[in-house]
């Protein structure tokens, strides 16, 4: 059997192609960027999309999934509106960014100027066989941000990175927090039925205090293809908190390598599903040393004909004793239509850890609904509270009273449309 | 005020009979204690009056102010003055006990074609019911029931139900859980809402209860239906003697 030879390219395949053609004079990059871009393109094509058949794509079929690019639009539909108030605003419009400054003791550098001078080409590495959003971006990458935060820097305020896309953006996102640092980044996505992938670098210090929210809100017929490859040093603290509200067909990925003794990793995930969307929220991470700890809590609400995945890998390595890792993943499934898949995986070669995970999948609970309708709460009303309240318990997590407030906005919005 | 003729009702999709034929008046103003050993349907007959959609009214009418509830929902039963406090009221997490404090007094004011309470109203009732009930303010900022104590949820029970000042009052065990200082606050804030035109049914176990709240009338439920009446004379009887004979004399 000849798989390579005999597999017929898609539209969509086709159509990716044509883009990396017609685009690749223009592209940034010295010769081992053009060269990493001519890689990720023949392994591209080499691979095709991925399908259920590859492992890590098994519940989000690419290739059957991608039916074509969106067209885009040349009408900016954004709302650019800070999330939070007073936040350092870094702009990416359609895969070109602006420049700009974050404050003291961040340094600012566009990716395209790192691509043209070749230092950004270690980067444009693929994570394996099965990443194609790697290639995907490697092939396309135009712009992006590179921020510098100085050892011992202390952010009052979040630094907003605003992805806006009407069109085709193909961008990154590299932050290293030196030591001691401390700061809130939110990755925000917004714009209409653009095709985006959007991959995130981000390297946590020796004793840093990081929390990156990705909040993902394109329009109904996106697609967004994101990835994360976080490093994580001794004793620094991360959160991740990723909230998917929009899109159509939308994966993000979040690697973790916590590589440094007394550290903390806190991955929070919210996937708002509805309307025919799909949306896949797949992670791997990996304890590396000893006396680490992480946990993982996903909340997923499920409306039409949605369907949810989240995947969740966590290996613990030889020698990587006291580790504590804990992984839960809870899906509100409102309509008889929708869908969540979720997959769970402990790889553990140590043998003084605690790990454990959980799932479940649930409508809302009916003795709570009968509580607040004895109060006179009307039904609709009292399953609005209780779906609301599901996820906003995740979002309280956050202490940064005014992102907390945002956020709920953002799914009190989301509930008005969907629920 | 209430008015429950040959009432029959099973758990819903099943052939148990937990109410079997039972007859209950309740006048304004009236205060009725229910009394029963274990299993005699005291519970059940709380959550059918409340609606909860688990029990299937097969035969018979509950009329409340004379008319039907039957085809209610619980919201519709609440907003016209039917109030349920819970044997064991429900944690639920990420809901702030003073934002479903506003909207349940909301919701019901609306329902009645009133207009919304002002914010600062609304808080200061709520901070006046509270004192009245030795609960901390600060409490109502936390998820509604969660982490609260026995004694606290059954507080907060009599809380919501100052607050929404209800004319049908259903206490449900409220007495179980709660030690002497507790019982004696929670019976402050039950009587402090008697009122001539406010029924009140407590549902317990023990005279205890009804040392604090002293009923008007007496019925004993035994296999889901009342088989004797009286005045409050006959809850220290069952305190003495037991449900034996009350049983025997019925069968």
């Amino acid at each position: 059997m000849n798989i390579h030879a005999g597999r017929v390219q898609t539209a969509a395949e086709t159509a990716l192609m044509d883009v990396y053609v017609s685009k690749m004079t223009a592209l940034p990059g010295n010769t081992a960027v053009v060269s990493a871009r001519d890689l990720a393109v023949d392994a591209l094509k080499t691979a095709g999309l991925p399908t259920r058949r590859v492992e890590s794509w098994h519940y989000t079929d690419l290739r059957n999934l991608l039916r074509a690019i969106p067209a885009g639009s040349e009408t900016p539909s954004a709302d650019t509106k800070p999330l939070v108030k007073g936040s350092s605003i870094l702009s990416v419009t359609d895969g070109v960014a602006e420049g700009g400054q974050a404050g003291e003791g961040v340094t600012v550098t566009r990716i395209a100027a790192k691509l043209e001078d070749g230092s950004f080409a270690k980067a444009l590495v693929s994570r394996g066989t099965d990443d194609a959003i790697g290639m995907i971006n490697t092939a396309l990458v135009s712009d992006g941000y590179h921020l510098d935060i100085a050892d011992g820097a202390a952010l009052a305020l979040p630094i907003e990175v605003q992805f806006a896309a009407d069109q085709d953006s193909h961008t990154r996102l590299a932050i290293k927090a030196g030591k001691g640092a401390k700061a809130t980044i939110i990755e925000r996505h917004i714009g209409g039925d653009a095709f985006v992938s959007a991959i995130t670098h981000l390297t946590v210090d020796d004793g840093a205090e990081i929390t990156l929210i990705v909040d993902q809100e394109r329009s109904a017929g996106a697609v967004h293809l994101g990835q994360m490859n976080v490093w994580i040093g001794k004793d620094a603290k991360l959160v991740v908190f990723v909230m998917n509200s929009g899109g159509k067909l939308v994966r993000q990925e979040v690697h973790v390598a916590v590589k440094g003794e007394g550290s903390d990793f806190k991955l929070r995930g919210i996937n708002l599903v509805g309307g025919d969307a799909h949306i896949d929220v797949t992670m791997t991470l990996t304890h590396e040393v000893a006396n680490t700890s992480s946990t993982e809590v996903i909340r997923n609400v499920v409306t039409g004909r949605g369907h949810g995945v989240f995947q969740g890998q966590i290996k613990v390595f030889p020698g990587a004793q006291k580790t504590d890792a804990k992984m839960a993943c809870n899906t509100l499934l409102l309509s008889d239509e929708g869908e969540f898949s979720t997959k769970p995986e402990l790889e553990i070669f140590a043998d003084d850890v605690q790990c454990g995970h959980g799932a479940t999948v649930r409508e809302v609970e009916p003795q709570h609904l009968f509580y607040l309708m004895t109060r006179g709460i009307p039904e609709t009303i009292a399953r609005g509270l209780l779906v609301k309240a599901f996820v906003a318990e995740i979002i309280e997590e956050l202490e940064d009273e005014a992102l907390v407030e945002a956020l709920e906005t953002r799914l009190s919005d989301w509930l008005e449309k969907n629920a | 005020m209430l008015e429950i003729r040959n009432l029959h009702a099973r758990i819903a999709g099943t052939e148990t009979e937990i109410i079997r034929g039972l007859n209950l008046s309740v006048k304004a103003g009236e205060v009725a204690a229910i009394m029963g050993p274990n299993g005699s349907g005291k519970s059940t007959l709380s959550y059918i009056l409340a609606g909860r959609d688990d029990y299937e009214v097969t035969e018979g009418e509950i009329l409340y102010n004379g008319e039907s509830i039957l085809e209610m929902d619980p919201a519709e039963r609440a907003a016209k003055g039917i109030f349920l406090a819970f044997q064991y009221p429900m944690e639920i997490p990420g809901v702030a006990t003073l934002e479903f404090l506003k909207v349940a007094m909301n919701s019901q004011r609306k329902q009645r074609g009133e207009t919304e309470l002002k914010v600062a109203e609304f808080i200061k009732q709520v901070k006046e019911a509270a004192a009245s009930l030795e609960i901390d303010f600060n409490m109502l900022k936390r998820p509604l029931n969660v982490g609260f104590s026995g004694g606290e949820k059954k507080r907060a029970e009599i809380l919501q139900m100052k607050l929404l000042a209800p004319k049908l009052c259903i206490l449900d065990e409220t007495d179980s859980g709660l030690d002497i200082d507790a019982l004696k606050i929670v019976s402050d804030g039950v009587n402090s809402l008697r009122s001539p035109d406010r029924a009140v049914l407590v549902i317990t176990h023990y005279q205890r209860l009804l040392d604090h709240i002293v009923p008007d009338t007496v019925h004993v439920l035994y296999k889901g239906q009342v088989i004797k009446s009286g005045d409050k004379s006959l809850a220290l009887h069952l305190e003495a003697n037991g449900y034996a004979d009350v049983i025997g004399e019925a069968a």
